[in-house]
């Protein structure tokens, strides 16, 4: 096992994947459809959350402490894929891009968890999400047309910052291409059921998205790093 | 909690009186009156009103009424609070906060629930909620500027709450009183949480020692008026005492309320905005200045600071989540469809 470890920094764009889509949930606060999915997209995001704190810990010898890692790095330090940046959108948005993640997340989880600091607790808790996220999917793409066609443009649009995911993470030793394939043949079947079509495009453009574990992001997440950090960033060195 | 859309709206027919069997049966106005009489006897004896009990239509619109306005003020009063989330200056406050307002949404489904056991559906209250038929809590019409709001929100408003809330867990109408124990479980986390909050800034630098000290002068008397008007205005308060859906007057929550921050706020180091305020010996209690009435009348009339706006944004989210919970809706009749063929 001690073989396998992560090495010092290989779990950083996990924590900030965790981190950055647990930001853009917050952001439904008070917006949901129903009242129900207002404590569910709540409850996902503080999962979310509470796994970026648990993965900033295990790195606090390297980068200082959870707080100096959220909000004191710049946007080119953060190592999260460009899909969780990507704005909220509409509700399909949100879901099919929670959908796209956490089918990556959980089998990644899965994999991972004899040494992450975070281990089995999270994977229990990204089973959820998926499950969540899996469930709308179906009801969305097989409810009415405009749920249908919403949830289409959102995979549509979302299709392209898919195949980074896959891109291997330095240090952190995972069969990528076995776990892309794995991802793929579960949208395929979750699609199905949702009369939606996997989108054909791309997974990656050659010249946008996919470079987001090498620190280059999308237009609107500085957007979020800015809101997210101007508070702290305003009384340097206060504790709160 | 199953949705009840046809209720028994007072009316007599397959009601069953408290008192149980040789209870009279339903049909003439001597029926009527016995089952007030055992109505009576049950409230009397602090005994609890079920959802299949007889009770009075006044009683049980009171009820719908109280607990719409409770509810509707759950899921309004997420609103200020949701405003600093994507801001919140350290992880561990970010992930204290959301769990707050998402507590607020449990809240509202619980107090929802209630409101459905007596016939109230979830989609005709926040109907009444969207077009101003019924109101919120207005203390949730004044705005969250600093991030020290969310601490005087905490440690004021769910503290106003706490003090009212807190008898209502021994209210008559079951359902509600039981919800009222979960909520006021909760609500005293915020509470403290609130505190520890102000608590923090005030030992804090100075910068964040003043905007906890302008945070709480700003929600100080907006606090005091959460308990309503003052005894000799409140139109509901007497049948309401007398049914033990209330069990306190305004005035007297009110001190309560005073009596338990002013030594908090001595504790924090912060000072309440009210130079009247002093020790009075012979009554027991703290003395405080005169609330200004006129400023209530007015936010409660829609002329606070953000009325428009919390109104708005909740209709707002309502209707752009109308395409969803029609998907939802028409997924589910689809897939009904299929598993009866
Ligand atoms: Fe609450
Ligand atoms: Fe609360």
């Amino acid at each position: 096992m001690t073989a396998t470890a992560p090495q010092s920094l290989a779990t950083l764009p996990l924590g900030d994947d965790a981190l950055i889509l647990s930001q853009r949930l917050g952001e439904w606060a008070g917006h949901a459809p129903v009242l129900e999915e207002e404590v569910a997209l709540a409850n996902i995001a503080l999962d979310l959350l509470g796994q970026a704190r648990a993965l900033y810990a295990g790195l606090s010898d390297v980068l200082g402490s959870e707080d100096e890692i959220a909000y004191l790095r710049e946007e080119r330090a953060f190592r999260n894929c460009q899909l969780v940046e990507q704005p909220n959108g509409d509700f399909a948005h949100t879901i099919v891009r929670q959908l796209f993640f956490s089918a990556y997340q959980q089998p990644l989880y899965a994999r991972l968890a004899p040494v992450l600091p975070l281990a089995a607790k999270a994977v229990r808790e990204t089973a959820y999400h998926r499950d969540h996220a899996e469930q709308w999917t179906v009801r969305l793409g097989d409810g009415t047309e405009e749920s249908h066609a919403r949830t289409q443009r959102a995979a549509d649009a979302l299709w392209r910052y898919t195949d980074e995911l896959f891109e291997p993470i330095e240090g952190l030793e995972v069969e990528w291409q076995e776990l892309a394939e794995e991802w793929k043949a579960d949208i395929r079947e979750v699609f199905g059921r949702a009369g939606l079509t996997v989108p054909q495009g791309p997974g990656k453009d050659a010249w946008a998205a996919g470079a987001g574990r090498q620190g280059l992001h999308t237009e609107p997440f500085g957007r979020l790093l800015a809101e997210m950090q101007h508070l702290h960033r305003s009384h340097p060195g206060a504790t709160w | 909690m199953t949705s009840v859309t046809s209720p028994p709206r007072g009316g007599t027919a397959g009601a069953e009186a408290h008192g149980g069997p040789g209870a009279a049966e339903p049909g003439g106005p001597e029926a009527e009156g016995a089952l007030q009489e055992a109505f009576d006897a049950a409230v009397a004896a602090d005994e609890r009103i079920e959802p299949r009990d007889w009770m009075p239509d006044a009683y049980r619109s009171t009820l719908i009424r109280q607990i719409a306005q409770h509810a509707h003020s759950e899921i309004i009063g997420m609103q200020p609070e949701a405003n600093w989330i994507t801001r919140a200056p350290s992880l561990r406050r970010k992930a204290i906060l959301m769990a707050k307002v998402q507590d607020e949404a449990g809240h509202g489904l619980y107090l929802y629930g209630a409101a459905e056991t007596l016939g109230a559906s979830r989609e005709e209250l926040l109907d009444k909620l969207h077009d101003g038929r019924q109101k919120y809590s207005s203390i949730f019409n004044y705005p969250t500027l600093t991030w020290a709001d969310v601490g005087a929100i905490g440690w004021l408003v769910d503290g106003a709450a706490i003090t009212n809330q807190v008898p209502l867990c021994r209210c008559s109408y079951g359902p509600y009183a039981r919800a009222m124990v979960r909520i006021c479980k909760e609500e005293s986390f915020h509470q403290r949480q609130g505190y520890e909050l102000l608590l923090a800034l005030a030992r804090g630098t100075e910068a964040q020692c003043a905007m906890a000290q302008d945070a709480v002068d700003r929600w100080w008397w907006p606090s005091l008026m959460m308990f309503g008007p003052p005894d000799d205005e409140s139109a509901h308060s007497a049948q309401s005492m007398a049914w033990k859906i209330k069990r306190h007057s305004n005035d007297e929550l009110r001190q309560r309320f005073v009596d338990i921050c002013v030594p908090q706020a001595e504790a924090l180091g912060l000072t309440l905005p009210d130079p009247d305020l002093r020790w009075n010996e012979e009554r027991g209690h703290w003395d405080f200045g005169a609330i200004d009435w006129e400023e209530f009348r007015q936010v409660l009339k829609g002329n606070g600071p953000c009325n428009e706006q919390r109104l708005r944004r909740r209709r707002t989210a309502h209707e752009n989540g109308a395409w969803v919970r029609e998907a939802a809706a028409a997924h589910a009749a689809k897939h009904a469809a299929r598993s009866a063929s």
